[in-house]
């Protein structure tokens, strides 16, 4: 972005003052589409667009950018640029963004011009809806025809258990919005329940397109936690590297085999840099559980926090660097002895109308 | 253009709408089955052939009649441009009333009847909105086996109404009343069968009309 000439000519005749109309979506989505009749129309849209377009030139121009090559992102930089904001909430801040995305789709006029509806349960209210569960018990009646055809000459399949753990059905909401409808909670319920009653049915793979488009895939939330192999240094000694925190202390620790347990942390022997027994024995825990006191040899660095809280740092580094060591069932051992966990504890901030994070002022009876 | 709007008017029977259904065709899809004789409604006696073993049996010679008069009716509607709304609220039917209301190129209202859709068209809807011309009842009650709201709110706009009565429903405010079965599944299906013919004959009868007049 290029400060320069043009951008601190921007008060001069040529740029007009950057009128930033569309500020912020709202916070909670509303389903806007879905309120009433139109509350755009298509004459004020086409204004918007004009005006966008030839804000986004203006704005190429502010910046000192090509205004034909100006993308979405360059405005957004742009904008972040001119009108640095201190709000925590991303959709606070100032944004220029297409019309399209701001106003979100408007239902048109659903009649023609002799008056008659254009869609065959227009007289419902809830047009889309009704289609909806129209088509997809239309759908299920298909399945089950044809299921009774199989059953008829004795082919019928046997249901196979699908892993539904990967995929969910549509929110409300979501249903809400391809729909541009509004639904009520005992509507989705049905829709729901029909979609289900759908796939209990062994032929259901006729139909797998039509529901697809209902159902969203979850990622999965399981990541199996990969143990790093072991590296061998120069003098054929096998290492590996493990970090870990506490608080606010950070350590990197690399433990070498075929040691004779010589623990360095800074440069410095431990018995110099924790002089307290209580630091030491943090440090040979891990050592100690596995049986592995004597054999292997520890370099580390550690930075920050406090006495105990670097001892505990080195403590899960070191943990964390003997899996490469150690077989699944020891690590899965480990694991539930709370070696492998970070110590989630922070310092808890100070409240206002109190003296400290839980104690209260003193209470005076008068 | 008048005298296409005024020459069907001068036939009894411009559509021809008698072929379309016959006493036997009515009994082989138990048209003429009713209620028990404790669900029965007091204005539909009149309707009532007689009882037997405590179930009312519905006289199918004046339900041809009543149903000539409104396949007739809608034959009229149709031909002049007119909407036309199905509505049941029995949930075994629902889909086959709206898919037969797609074929004809009608609408159809089968799911919960949200109270001013009617009376409250234009705030629920939108200025400039059109009203159903005809509401066809293929079953006049609602699923607390009380009159449909439609049929009183119908009234209120002066919208005609063609309804199939059973023996439990108020044949009062439908201006065609048809006293039938609308339990079963063949009857239902007959039902919309004689009204998805009859609506797409005068539409083409229409279309051709136009056409002719064009012509000339």
């Amino acid at each position: 972005l290029r400060l320069g000439g043009r951008w601190s000519a921007a008060g001069g005749p040529r740029a007009q003052a950057l009128r930033l109309i569309y500020t912020t979506t709202p916070v909670q989505r509303k389903n806007v589409g879905a309120s009433g009749p139109e509350k755009y129309t298509e004459e004020f849209i086409k204004k918007q667009i004009e005006e966008f377009n030839l804000g986004k030139r203006h704005l190429a121009n502010m910046m000192g950018e090509d205004p034909e090559t100006f993308t979405q992102e360059d405005i957004d930089r742009a904008v972040a640029y001119l009108f640095p904001s201190g709000l925590f909430d991303k959709q606070a801040r100032p944004m220029m963004k297409h019309p399209t995305e701001i106003f979100p789709e408007q239902r048109k006029i659903q009649w023609g011009e002799d008056g008659r509806p254009f869609h065959f349960l227009f007289y419902t209210g809830k047009q889309s809806y009704y289609s909806l569960m129209h088509e997809t018990y239309e759908k299920l009646l298909n399945v089950q025809k044809y299921q009774d055809q199989l059953t008829a000459q004795d082919l019928l399949p046997q249901k196979e258990k699908k892993n539904l753990a990967g995929s969910r059905w549509l929110t409300k909401i979501e249903l809400e919005e391809m729909l541009l409808e509004k639904l009520s909670d005992d509507d989705y319920s049905r829709f729901i329940q029909l979609l289900e009653k759908l796939m209990t049915l062994p032929c259901v793979d006729m139909e797998e397109k039509h529901i697809r488009k209902f159902s969203k895939e979850v990622p999965t939330q399981l990541k199996k936690v990969v143990i790093e192999p072991l590296k061998y240094d120069e003098r054929g000694v096998a290492f590996s590297t493990g970090e870990g925190t506490r608080k606010t202390a950070k350590a990197t620790v690399v433990v070498y085999d075929n040691g004779t347990g010589k623990i360095t942390v800074n440069g410095i022997d431990i018995l110099h840099y924790f002089p307290v027994l209580q630091d030491r024995e943090q440090l040979l825990f891990p050592f100690q559980f596995l049986d592995r006191v004597g054999k292997h040899d520890m370099v580390c660095t550690v930075s920050g926090g406090g006495r105990s809280t670097q001892a505990g740092a080195i403590r899960l580094a070191s943990a964390k660097a003997l899996r490469s060591f150690v077989t699944e069932k020891e690590v899965e051992f480990m694991r539930q002895a709370g070696l492998l966990t970070l110590d989630p504890r922070v310092k808890e901030r100070k409240k206002p109308g109190q003296e400290g994070a839980r104690r209260k002022f003193t209470w005076k009876k008068r | 253009d008048d005298k296409l709007l005024s020459e069907p008017l001068s036939h009894p029977d411009f559509f021809n709408v008698k072929e379309l259904f016959s006493l036997k065709d009515l009994f082989d899809a138990r048209v003429h089955l009713g209620h028990k004789k404790g669900c029965r409604h007091r204005f539909m006696e009149p309707y009532i052939f007689g009882c037997r073993l405590d179930q009312d049996i519905i006289d199918l010679d004046q339900t041809m009649q009543h149903l000539q008069l409104a396949l007739n009716f809608t034959a009229h509607i149709a031909y002049r441009k007119g909407i036309i709304l199905f509505i049941s609220r029995k949930r075994q039917f629902c889909h086959l009333v709206e898919s037969t209301a797609r074929e004809c190129g009608e609408y159809a209202h089968t799911r919960y009847w949200q109270g001013g859709l009617l009376t409250n068209a234009h705030i629920q809807f939108g200025p400039g909105v059109r009203l159903p011309d005809l509401l066809i009842f293929l079953s006049s009650l609602n699923n607390i086996f009380e009159p449909h709201v439609a049929i009183r709110d119908a009234a209120k706009m002066n919208i005609p109404t063609v309804g199939v009565v059973d023996t439990n429903c108020n044949p009062c405010l439908i201006s065609y009343p048809i006293p039938g079965n609308d339990d079963s599944p063949t009857a239902m299906e007959l039902y919309c069968k004689l009204f998805r013919m009859t609506i797409i004959r005068a539409k083409d009868k229409r279309r051709q009309s136009e056409v002719f007049n064009e012509l000339r």
